[in-house]
C-alpha cells in the first residue's frame, strides 16, 4: 500500500501534507513505521537512501529547506581553483524519484510528546521514529567581535549553506601577492578535524602558482591536530617558508577579532593583521537539535553508542557533526556511517527484534598538493558505555620518509583515492 | 580509548568467540561502499569488488592485506579492524555468488 502512496507523492508534492496524515491503518506492512529525517546532509540524505534501499517497510520523509546541498568536503579544492561550486553541489531529485518524501521546507520544532516535526509553514509531520542530523552552528560572539556582520569580512567558509567558500576564494584571487593569508583556527570539538589544515595546504598551492611572495599565518587554539606529521612534512616539502602555524603554547589561540582593522588578536596580545582572514569559530549542534532538547550544556547532543539514540529524547536518533561520539570524528563518512546504522536499529525495533551490532567507519583524506594526498582511518565499536575505536587499526598513512622510493606514488593514489571516495560517497547520496 | 581485540591482530588463526549477534553486512559494507561505490563498482583507480572474487579469494585478499602483505595504501589500516567472521560476511555481499 506504501509504495502507491509514495509515487504518487513524488509526483505531486501539494498531496504531501494530506498523505502524512493518512491513518496508520494504511500502512499494515510488519515492521512498517514513518520514518521523519530532519536535514540533508552526508547524516541525513545517507540515511533516506539506506532506508529506502533497504527497508522497504518504512516510510521515508526527508525534511530539508534547501534544494541543493554544497558539500564542506572538497571546498578548499575550490579555493585552490581546482574545482567549481558546481561540482561540489547535488540536488534531492533522485532521493525524491527512489521513494524519499522530500520537504523542502525548515523543520522548527520539534514535539516529542506528540511525536511531530513542525514546518516553518505550519505543517506538522508525525513521526515513528525521528532522526536529526542538523549539522552545526557557529558559536557567534565566542570570539570577542566575530558576529554575522564580521563573517562577511572575515569569511568562515564552514557551513556551505551559511556562506558558500566561494566568498573566500574570491577574496583570496583578490588578495595581492606579497600578502599575508590569516587563519583562526578553533579547539576540539568542531566539524572536520582535519579541514583546516587541508584548507592551508589548498591556499598554499594556490598562492605557490599565483602569488609566491604571499604567506599563511594560521593561529590555532590547540597545539595539536589532526595528520599533523603528514601535513607539516607536505608544507615542507611542497610549500617550504610559506606556512607558518602556532599553536595554543606559541600563544595561538584568538580571543578577538576587529574586522575594520582587518586584524585578530591572541589571548596573550599579539596583533596579526591579514590581507584576507578566515576565521573558522567555535561550533555547537544546529539550533533545532538544541530546542528539541537534544543538546546537552556542550552544546553537542549525548547518543547512546549502540544506537545513536539521543541519551535525552526518546524516538529520536541523531547523526553526525552535532553528535557527542569520539573519538569518531565530525566528519561527513561518519555521518553516513551513524545514519546507516541507526536506520538499521530503527527499522529493527519497528519489527521488534534487537539492534544489529555497533561497528562504524571513517576514512578521511585530505588533498595536501598536486597529485599528493594523505588519509586517516577509523574502525570503531559501539559499547553501552562509549564509542571505542578498534586498536591496531585505523591511524594515518605513513609518512614519506617511511615510505621512502614508494613516497611519491603512494601520495599520488592517495590523491586519486580522495577523488573516488568523493564520487562514491556522493553518488550514493544523491544519486 | 581502544578495544583490545586480540582476534584482531593475527587472529587469522583461531575463530572469535562467538559473538552475541551475527555480523550484519549491509552495514559493514557501508566501510567498503564510501570509497568503491555503493554496489562495490569502485572508480578513480579504486578496483571494482563487485562480483570480482570468489568468497574464498576476497576472504584471502582481506587477509593479506591485515598481515601487511599484500601491497596497499588503505586497506590495511581498514582489514585490521574487522573479525574474522565480518570479512567472511562481506565476501558474502561483494564476492561472486556462489
Amino acid at each position: 500500500m506504501t509504495l502507491p502512496r509514495r509515487s504518487l507523492l513524488a509526483a505531486a508534492p501539494a498531496l504531501v501534507a494530506s498523505a502524512l496524515a493518512a491513518p496508520r491503518a494504511a500502512r499494515a506492512q510488519a515492521g512498517a513505521g514513518r520514518v521523519v529525517i530532519i536535514g540533508g546532509g552526508f547524516g541525513g540524505a545517507s540515511a533516506a537512501r539506506f532506508a529506502r534501499d533497504r527497508f522497504p517497510q518504512l516510510d521515508v520523509t526527508l525534511i530539508e529547506r534547501s534544494r541543493s546541498f554544497t558539500t564542506c568536503p572538497y571546498g578548499n579544492l575550490v579555493l585552490a581553483g581546482r574545482r567549481d561550486m558546481a561540482s561540489i553541489t547535488f540536488g534531492y531529485e533522485r532521493l525524491a524519484a527512489r521513494g524519499v518524501r522530500v520537504v523542502h521546507q525548515a523543520a522548527v520544532a520539534v514535539d516529542a510528546q506528540a511525536k511531530r516535526v513542525r514546518l516553518a509553514d505550519g505543517a506538522q509531520v508525525p513521526y515513528d521514529k525521528l532522526i536529526v542530523s542538523p549539522g552545526i552552528d557557529l558559536r557567534w560572539g565566542a570570539i570577542e567581535g566575530y558576529d554575522e556582520a564580521a563573517s562577511a569580512r572575515m569569511p568562515h567558509g564552514w557551513i556551505p549553506s551559511l556562506q558558500p567558500i566561494s566568498l573566500l576564494a574570491a577574496q583570496l584571487r583578490a588578495m595581492p601577492d606579497g600578502g599575508v593569508f590569516v587563519m583562526v583556527i578553533p579547539d576540539n570539538p568542531f566539524r572536520c578535524p582535519p579541514g583546516p589544515y587541508e584548507r592551508i595546504s589548498m591556499v598554499a598551492e594556490y598562492l605557490k602558482r599565483h602569488k609566491p611572495r604571499s604567506k599563511i599565518i594560521a593561529l590555532d587554539a590547540k597545539n595539536g591536530f589532526s595528520k599533523q606529521p603528514l601535513f607539516q612534512d607536505a608544507w615542507a616539502e611542497l610549500y617550504p617558508g610559506m606556512v607558518e602555524w602556532r599553536g595554543a603554547s606559541n600563544d595561538g589561540r584568538v580571543v578577538r577579532v576587529r574586522p575594520a582593522e582587518m586584524e585578530v588578536e591572541t589571548e596573550f596580545g599579539d596583533r596579526v593583521k591579514g590581507d584576507v582572514i578566515n576565521v573558522i569559530p567555535p561550533q555547537m549542534a544546529a539550533s533545532i537539535a538544541r530546542e528539541a532538547g537534544l543538546a546537552a550544556a556542550s552544546g553537542w547532543c549525548p547518543i547512546r553508542p549502540t544506537t545513536f539514540e539521543s541519551a535525552q529524547v526518546p524516538d529520536i536518533h541523531v547523526l553526525g557533526d552535532a553528535t557527542v561520539a569520539a573519538p569518531m570524528p565530525k566528519s561527513g563518512f561518519a555521518a553516513s556511517s551513524h545514519a546507516k546504522h541507526a536506520v538499521a536499529c530503527i527499522a529493527a525495533a519497528l519489527s521488534g527484534r534487537p539492534a544489529p551490532p555497533a561497528v562504524f567507519f571513517n576514512t578521511c583524506y585530505s588533498h595536501v598538493g598536486d597529485d599528493y594526498g594523505i588519509s586517516i582511518v577509523g574502525v570503531f565499536r559501539g559499547t553501552p558505555e562509549r564509542i571505542i575505536e578498534v586498536e591496531g587499526a585505523g591511524g594515518i598513512s605513513p609518512r614519506n620518509e617511511v615510505l621512502g622510493a614508494r613516497a611519491r606514488e603512494f601520495r599520488r593514489l592517495e590523491a586519486l583515492y580522495a577523488d573516488g571516495w568523493y564520487d562514491a560517497i556522493t553518488n550514493e547520496m544523491f544519486s | 580509548m581502544r578495544l583490545a581485540a586480540s582476534v584482531l591482530t593475527l587472529g587469522l588463526l583461531a575463530a572469535a568467540p562467538a559473538p552475541a549477534q551475527a555480523p550484519d553486512a549491509a552495514l559493514l559494507a557501508g566501510a567498503c561502499q564510501g570509497c568503491h561505490g555503493v554496489a562495490g563498482e569502485g572508480g578513480h583507480g579504486i578496483p571494482s569488488i563487485k562480483q570480482q572474487q570468489t568468497r574464498a579469494e576476497f576472504v584471502a585478499a582481506m587477509r593479506a592485506f591485515r598481515g601487511n602483505e599484500r601491497p596497499n595504501t588503505v586497506m590495511g589500516r581498514i582489514t585490521r579492524g574487522y573479525t574474522d567472521a565480518e570479512i567472511a560476511a562481506l565476501a558474502a555481499h561483494f564476492a561472486k555468488p556462489e
